[in-house]
């Protein structure tokens, strides 16, 4: 049983670490769209912003997983990309769409946050947009986000238990088959036990990350 | 004489419609030092922010040198500017020093990133304007760990390395506690000695007198009256500055 859970914690893992590949860039570029000085790019990505935290993440998987059928008609087991089922695939598109929405939030506060003398000493340096956004603005937004980029990659790994609503076989689907297999609790608290563990590794390299970069105020 | 280094003629500019600038004329040549002193609000920062294009004039012309930077009311392209960017320096009155970069790297980040000069030298030419600045072995030091003064030296270092043909100065003193005022207007005090070409918006009016050879009183957007510290200083001519400089002295 605790092998077929480390099995599922191994599908989890890859939920949470894909997400994370796609979402953090992708939410730096919507974050760029959410600030963009065109007001018809700036509503768009609002919007956008505005539907992915507005509504379930669970809906927005099923969203993902049914809608080619759905909506285009091309059967599902026509999807799948390098061996991998569209299942997962949607799951990963579904997690990074949704996550991408709140970390462009985050990076938005974090760049707005920094004054103004910052990209004015740039300019009369003669740095180039992006020079300075690469070399001086984003290392210290990297720096102020740290705290709530934390908070959601915890959330990220409690919620990739949602995956279970698609039937994925990551950490939850299979403890809810082995307690009803079984017809014991023990599967849900060792579960429980691994998510801890998942989270308390997370948040020790976040602070380890925070501490690294505490040389400078 | 090598010339003038800047020309603004007829320049206006207004923030929505407050007239901040109004018809502002002046020359600076090489080696000139030139302090320009005025009330809050008298348009002298709005003044030096357009002469470094961090803010734009709505009319009038302004030249670096042979660049034309702006032309009856028309911007030169991008590329023209970014050659004009590279014609001056600017420090500013809360130092705007890069906060993740050491005070080393403050200053080596613009002769690589746009001079593009290669590691060894460019340390070679921040550990020496360190030294000048009085800061040998600051050299790791982030801008956190040094105080206001060191702070505000690092920053004329970080400006003075790309080698600008003028240096201006926004009340590069304004921030600092009166105590280490001092340090900063002997490092101005060194550069005018050294012949640089400055323009100091300054509120030390003492500063002012002892350093400048140029005062420029500005009030409500106008230069209101030019010249001689010893004249504009000591003998004001115009009402305005007798009353500005009058208030100065109460203080």
């Amino acid at each position: 049983m605790v092998l077929s859970l480390a099995q599922g914690l191994l599908v989890s893992t890859e939920i949470f670490a894909f997400t994370l590949l796609f979402a953090l860039p992708l939410g730096l570029l919507i974050a760029f769209g959410r600030m963009s000085k065109i007001g018809l790019v700036r509503q768009i990505f609002r919007i956008y912003i505005s539907i992915m935290r507005g509504t379930p993440l669970m809906l927005q998987l099923f969203f993902f997983y049914f809608g080619p059928y759905y909506l285009l008609g091309i059967p599902l087991n026509k999807l799948g990309l390098f061996g991998v089922e569209y299942r997962f695939i949607s799951v990963i598109i579904g997690f990074s769409l949704n996550y991408a929405a709140y970390f462009a939030e985050i990076y938005r506060a974090g760049i707005e946050s920094i004054p103004v003398g910052q990209y004015e000493a740039s300019s009369v340096l003669g740095l180039s947009k992006s020079q300075t956004f690469f070399l001086i603005i984003f290392p210290q937004v990297v720096k102020r986000i740290i705290p709530p980029v934390t908070n959601e990659v915890i959330t990220l790994v409690k919620d990739t238990s949602l995956a279970f609503a698609l039937s994925v076989m990551e950490m939850f689907t299979i403890a809810k088959m082995e307690a009803a297999a079984h017809t014991t609790m023990v599967p849900f608290i060792v579960a429980g036990i691994f998510y801890y563990i998942f989270n308390f590794i997370v948040a020790w390299a976040m602070e380890r990350l925070e501490k690294s970069l505490n040389y400078y105020r | 004489m090598g010339g003038q280094i800047l020309t603004i003629s007829h320049a206006a500019k207004a923030f929505g419609g407050n007239e901040v600038l109004k018809d502002i004329s002046l020359g600076v040549s090489k080696g000139d030092v030139l302090a320009i002193i005025g009330p809050s609000g008298s348009g002298k920062s709005t003044l030096l922010r357009c002469a470094t294009l961090l803010e734009t004039f709505d009319s009038g012309t302004m030249r670096y040198g042979d660049l034309a930077v702006i032309e009856d009311g028309r911007y030169a392209p991008n590329d023209v500017l970014h050659q004009v960017r590279s014609r001056f320096g600017l420090v500013f009155q809360n130092f705007n020093l890069f906060p993740h970069l050491s005070a080393l790297d403050n200053i080596t980040l613009a002769l690589r990133r746009v001079q593009g000069k290669g590691r060894a030298e460019a340390e070679s030419i921040a550990s020496g304007l360190l030294e000048r600045m009085g800061l040998a072995g600051r050299e790791g030091a982030y801008p956190c760990e040094l105080s206001g003064g060191q702070q505000q030296r690092v920053s004329i270092a970080r400006a003075l390395a790309l080698r600008p043909q003028i240096l201006f100065f926004d009340e590069p003193t304004s921030a600092l506690d009166p105590e280490l005022t001092g340090e900063i207007l002997k490092v101005i005090r060194d550069l005018a000695a050294i012949h640089m070409t400055m323009v100091i918006v300054t509120h030390e009016i003492g500063f002012a007198r002892n350093v400048a050879d140029r005062v420029i009183f500005m009030a409500g957007g106008v230069i209101v009256e030019e010249g001689r510290p010893e004249d504009v200083i000591d003998n004001p001519s115009n009402d305005r500055t007798r009353a500005f400089l009058r208030n100065l002295d109460r203080k």
